[in-house]
């Protein structure tokens, strides 16, 4: 199969929660929220803790990650994946630049944005 | 306070239609509620009570009670996705139990099919208003790749196979073979299954569900109504419902929300795994039922694949008959959503009016099992346990 380079992404959406994270991706940085009070790491960001309710603050990740789990769409030739950042949460993304019949579940994975036609969005590629 | 033993399921429909091209969502509903009131042998003007969920479109219930034109004492819409009406009987057996209502009608409907709904495979629109929906809209999580996802986790983690999971279609065609509405009547082997068009891995063409237009519907009474009525008594014994998403980043395809939901039905029944003469389990995938039948404490964790093999949810076969209408895979699955069809054909199994050819001996005791949503990212889960008196 193919390396997927071809697939327009559709736009992603944003709302005041997410417009800082994808005004930073739009600079090439890749933000998590992380609780000040449990300090915790989660994910999707979020203002307010999903584990104790505590208030959260934007970090710096480091975009390495692991391929938790993965599934190609064989006509539209894409890759969704489960990914799980060396910070701790497991994200939803998708695998690009890759021949969908190499990836592996275990696999490690770095960060890359691709645009869309409203922000760059945190994709990931074999490491 | 329990709701063991306190409402009956009285009347049960499914709409014939596979296919309604000339037909209105709310005329299907409509039919299928006449349809479920004779079953029982009520009239509209006896239902107090009415219970639907996000196929219904319009503000909450309201369009379609007044579509329908019913006097009501007590309305629910309560969407948790396709199982919605397996807890909407939870729901209406504690609202009965409470007072509110006596006569309780849920009705589903539904046409995806005459409308074109890429169901499994189309791209979602994005909504800022959903908290998730900034995360996950463009990667296109597009059902089929959601539950792909966790199978290929569940092959991972347990060695479950293709060959495996294709033994949950294989049971659903050997049922769907006698019903003359179901959609896909062939037999079907293992090998078919396997070497059908991949859709989005692991998941083949035939461990994915069917598309079809239908509905179906319930009437839920309280046990003075119900042993006025000339039906065979079917109670109410149990119901838990749930929910599992991404737990703030905790992500786990291992296991769904039927642990939860499963554990509270049972509790509440007081019935056992051993007890349970038939089971009717969601199968929007065949890995929807593989997990679901694990987390419900059929068989160990992991052990799924293994359980489902030779036949074992073939009824007259194996040791737990499922889904003896086709299911979901097989039969319909209206609106996209099967949670209707599950407890019908469990009111069915019970009453002993299954089709001969997959009826269960002596079926006293039945489960019905759904998840809403998406099995890989939320979900809803409700669980039902009901019993022939």
């Amino acid at each position: 199969m193919a390396v997927m380079e071809d697939r327009k992404m559709p736009p992603n959406c944003t709302n005041p929660e997410s417009d800082p994270f994808y005004a930073a991706a739009d600079e090439g940085r890749f933000m998590i929220r992380r609780c000040t009070a449990c300090k915790k790491a989660h994910w999707y960001p979020r203002a307010v803790c999903p584990f104790c309710f505590g208030a959260t603050e934007w970090e710096q990740a480091s975009g390495e990650g692991t391929i938790y789990s993965l599934s190609t769409m064989l006509r539209a030739n894409f890759t969704m994946a489960y990914v799980t950042l060396k910070e701790g949460p497991t994200m939803m993304t998708n695998i690009v630049k890759a021949d969908p019949a190499t990836l592996k579940i275990g696999q490690k994975v770095k960060l890359t944005f691709v645009q869309t036609e409203a922000n760059k969005v945190p994709c990931f590629e074999p490491a | 306070m329990s709701i063991k033993g306190k409402a009956y399921i009285a009347g049960a429909f499914e709409h014939p239609t596979r296919k309604a091209p000339d037909k209105s969502v709310f005329q299907l509903h409509a039919e299928c509620a006449a349809g479920a009131l004779a079953d029982a042998g009520l009239t509209k003007d006896d239902v107090d009570g009415y219970f639907c969920a996000g196929d219904a479109a319009g503000m909450g219930p309201i369009n379609i009670v007044d579509y329908m034109n019913l006097r009501l004492r007590y309305l629910d819409s309560t969407d948790v996705g396709g199982t919605s009406y397996i807890g909407a009987v939870g729901h209406a057996a504690a609202a009965i139990n409470a007072g509110k209502c006596n006569v309780a009608l849920i009705t589903l409907s539904g046409r995806p099919r005459s409308e074109g709904v890429q169901t499994g495979t189309g791209q979602r629109p994005g909504n800022p208003q959903v908290g998730d929906s900034p995360w996950e809209t463009h990667f296109s999580p597009a059902t089929t790749n959601v539950y792909g996802m966790v199978a290929a986790r569940h092959m991972h983690e347990y060695g479950t196979t293709s060959e495996q999971l294709a033994w949950i279609k294989v049971a659903a065609s050997h049922h769907a073979q006698w019903n003359e509405h179901a959609m896909l009547r062939n037999v079907v082997t293992v090998e078919e299954v396997v070497n059908s068009p991949m859709v989005s891995t692991p998941l083949h063409r035939l461990d994915c569900c069917v598309i079809s237009d239908g509905g179906g519907a319930l009437v839920v009474v309280k046990p003075e109504i119900a042993r006025s009525l000339k039906r065979p008594l079917v109670k109410v014994m149990g119901h838990g419902e749930s929910w599992k998403g991404q737990m703030g980043g905790d992500v786990d395809l291992t296991y769904s929300g039927a642990r939860w939901s499963g554990a509270a039905a049972f509790a509440e029944s007081g019935v056992k795994h051993a007890d349970i003469k038939y089971a009717s389990i969601y199968d929007s995938f065949t890995i929807t039922v593989l997990m679901q039948l694990e987390d419900l404490g059929f068989c160990e964790k992991g052990q799924g694949g293994k359980f489902v093999s030779d036949g074992n949810l073939i009824s007259g076969v194996g040791k737990l008959p499922f889904n003896t209408d086709g299911g979901g895979l097989c039969n319909n699955h209206p609106a996209n959503r099967g949670g209707i069809t599950k407890v019908i054909e469990a009111v069915r199994q019970l009453r002993g009016e299954a089709h001969p050819k997959v009826q269960v001996p002596n079926c006293d005791i039945a489960l019905a099992h759904g998840t809403g949503g998406l099995l890989g990212s939320r979900h809803g889960s409700s669980t039902l346990i009901m019993e022939r008196e």
